[in-house]
């Protein structure tokens, strides 16, 4: 029997009926998942990296397989925010989605632009930020890997948007907890990490590239343990809260981003390899939850024990 | 805000929302079933075809959908494998309780499902995509097949028999031992033209050489649909064939896919627009089929 846990969460202005997010990019505009799962039980859904106008992305090949991970290059194909209000959202609101809208500009003024459109959008619960997408040239990444960049940016939409702003981190940066300093100085309400690792792979046979783009972003098991380290780096670094993504592919996964600091979760590859991941992953959280007597999910957070471990006495 | 999560651990996780009709993706009801390997013949040394007890699919599926199988067991390979559904295995009662997937050895995955023992579970999601048409007679099904692109044919040849349409199958491999379940065809009868590239069964070369003849010899006034699944030169060949010929043609197509369900964008196929132009649209969800006039070859 389970007894009943408080997994809500608050992120700042932005209440969160679990800690479980769908991740920007892994579940396509979420309605394609409705027939999977019931989006009104997800945490949020943080809906595919929109521009202004569409966009038709890479060409294929854009995903290859590694070693516990994936590398894509997809190049973010897109209807642009505009088909995306008119066709998704009336969708998404009926079935009583929590909708993270992630945001891509090539530049400033496309990011507040964005930013002011969907501020007066029935259903729109926060804003991610895509300064993080490393397969593409024209934007993004320039403002995510400069600090004044990533200062400059979040202002700016923080200026012209009442919405929780929250910018999604690259991990190809030296040091991720000064950018999420910069986020939280420029007033942005949460920070969300990691996004993919620049990765490339080539066919030994061809000697050519296996992604068109020549190189990708790796997800997937494979990074998780650097994302946990980048969560805790964060964590210590910001009193804004962290969300945490980054090979998440179960309730243990989850569970060791909440103990590195993070207030909720993404999950991104695993829901390709298990859409139905996410009932899965809510009740081992609250199985966890009741086998350790924590009532709330956010007596959870951040309580990594780094004290000298104690000598246990065990009977054999 | 207090919630309590059931711990699901049903032998299949089935959607919830079966009372939506707006839904316009792929199956209204999508479900993942622990699959137990109830059979695994080996055709030759690279194919074999391996038998899935999944009930909940077989009893679904429609000709040209797909499943996706997660033929691992740990993070490596990571994500699944699309297999278009072969066979539909039923009980003596008639009722549908088995898929079973044509399998060409050919890399990680296709080699993991090649060795499989029976009693192994492998976890298969489906049924997924958007299926061939079937026809009614009078028209005639003329179905093209290049190697392990048989697969969803099985199931469309006896649909189209059931409905007592006329069915060809082009069926072309590189050599004899490429061919498999031609009397199956013909026992269900279907009219089978092969060929091979070495010339060691049926016509020597590309299965698009019989295709053509027939395209040029049939009368003008007898409707055909041409079906054709196999590789993607082959398919270019027959949506030029059925347009040099003004016929129309379903093509099945073959992409690296991530998920299956349209949240990956990594099987996308360039699809013509009705306003001109031209766009990447997922194989998952807009097709595994498509109007061979649809694509951008």
């Amino acid at each position: 029997m389970v007894n009943p846990v408080d997994l809500s969460v608050r992120l700042g202005p932005l209440e969160l009926r679990n800690p479980v997010i769908a991740a920007s990019g892994c579940f396509g505009y979420g309605v394609e998942y409705a027939g999977v799962v019931d989006l009104a039980t997800l945490g949020g859904v943080a809906v595919k990296g929109l521009f202004l106008t569409e966009r038709e992305g890479h060409p294929p090949e854009r995903i290859v397989e590694t070693p516990s991970g994936m590398v894509n290059a997809i190049g973010l194909q897109g209807i642009g925010v505009h088909r995306f209000i008119r066709e998704k959202m009336p969708e998404l609101r009926d079935r009583g989605a929590t909708v993270l809208v992630n945001i891509c500009g090539s530049t400033l003024d496309e990011y507040v632009e964005l930013a002011r459109i969907l501020s007066d959008v029935e259903g729109v619960a926060a804003l991610e930020l895509n300064i993080s997408c490393p397969n593409i040239k024209e934007g993004g990444i320039t403002f995510g890997c400069s600090l004044p960049g990533t200062h400059q940016v979040v202002s700016a939409v923080r200026r012209v948007t009442p919405l929780p702003v929250i910018p999604k981190l690259t991990p190809n940066v030296t040091d991720v907890a000064a950018f999420a300093r910069a986020a939280e100085d420029a007033g942005a309400d949460a920070v969300s990490l990691v996004n993919t690792f620049l990765a490339m792979v080539i066919d030994v046979e061809t000697r050519r590239p296996e992604l068109s783009n020549v190189v990708g972003g790796l997800s997937g098991p494979a990074i998780r343990p650097i994302a946990v380290r980048m969560v805790y780096e964060c964590r210590q670094a910001v009193k804004i809260p962290v969300i945490g993504m980054g090979g998440i592919a179960s309730a243990r996964d989850a569970i060791e981003f909440f103990i590195a600091g993070a207030s909720a979760i993404q999950i991104g590859t695993a829901n390709f390899v298990d859409p139905f991941i996410w009932g899965k992953v809510l009740s081992g959280i609250a199985e966890y939850m009741t086998r350790h007597s924590i009532a709330r999910i956010s007596d959870l957070v951040g309580t990594l024990d780094t004290t000298a471990r104690e000598q246990q006495w065990t009977s054999s | 805000m207090l919630s309590v999560f059931s711990v699901v651990n049903q032998k299949y996780h089935r959607s919830p929302n079966h009372e939506i009709t707006k839904c316009p993706y792929t199956s209204l009801v999508v479900v993942d079933v622990d699959a137990e390997v109830v059979a695994n013949t080996r055709l030759s040394a690279d194919y074999n075809v391996i038998a899935l007890a999944a009930p909940a699919i077989a009893s679904d599926v429609k000709p040209g959908q797909f499943v996706m199988v997660r033929v691992g067991t740990g993070s490596d390979p990571l994500l699944r494998r699309p297999f278009s559904v072969f066979e539909i295995l039923r009980d003596e009662r008639g009722r549908a309780t088995a898929i079973t997937l044509l399998n060409k050895r050919v890399g990680v995955g296709t080699r993991l499902l090649f060795k499989m023992e029976r009693g192994h579970v492998v976890p298969v999601l489906g049924p997924l995509g958007r299926p061939f048409e079937p026809v009614e007679p009078p028209i005639r099904a003329w179905l093209v097949a290049g190697g392990v692109g048989l697969a969803p044919f099985a199931t469309l040849a006896e649909t189209l028999r059931t409905r007592a349409v006329d069915v060809t199958l082009f069926y072309g491999g590189r050599s004899a031992t490429d061919l498999f379940y031609v009397d199956w065809f013909q026992r269900l009868g279907v009219r089978t033209v092969l060929t091979t590239e070495d010339g060691t069964q049926g016509e020597r070369g590309r299965v698009t050489l019989p295709l053509e003849r027939a395209l040029r010899s049939i009368d003008r006034e007898q409707p055909i649909m041409m079906y054709a699944c196999g590789p993607e030169p082959m398919l270019e060949a027959v949506a030029h064939l059925a347009r040099r010929f003004d016929r129309p043609s379903q093509v099945s197509v073959e992409r690296v896919m991530g998920c299956g369900l349209g949240g990956c964008y990594s099987c996308v196929i360039r699809v013509r627009q009705h306003h001109g132009g031209s766009h990447f649209v997922r194989s998952c969800i807009g097709g595994p089929v498509f109007r061979g006039d649809e694509i951008v070859w």
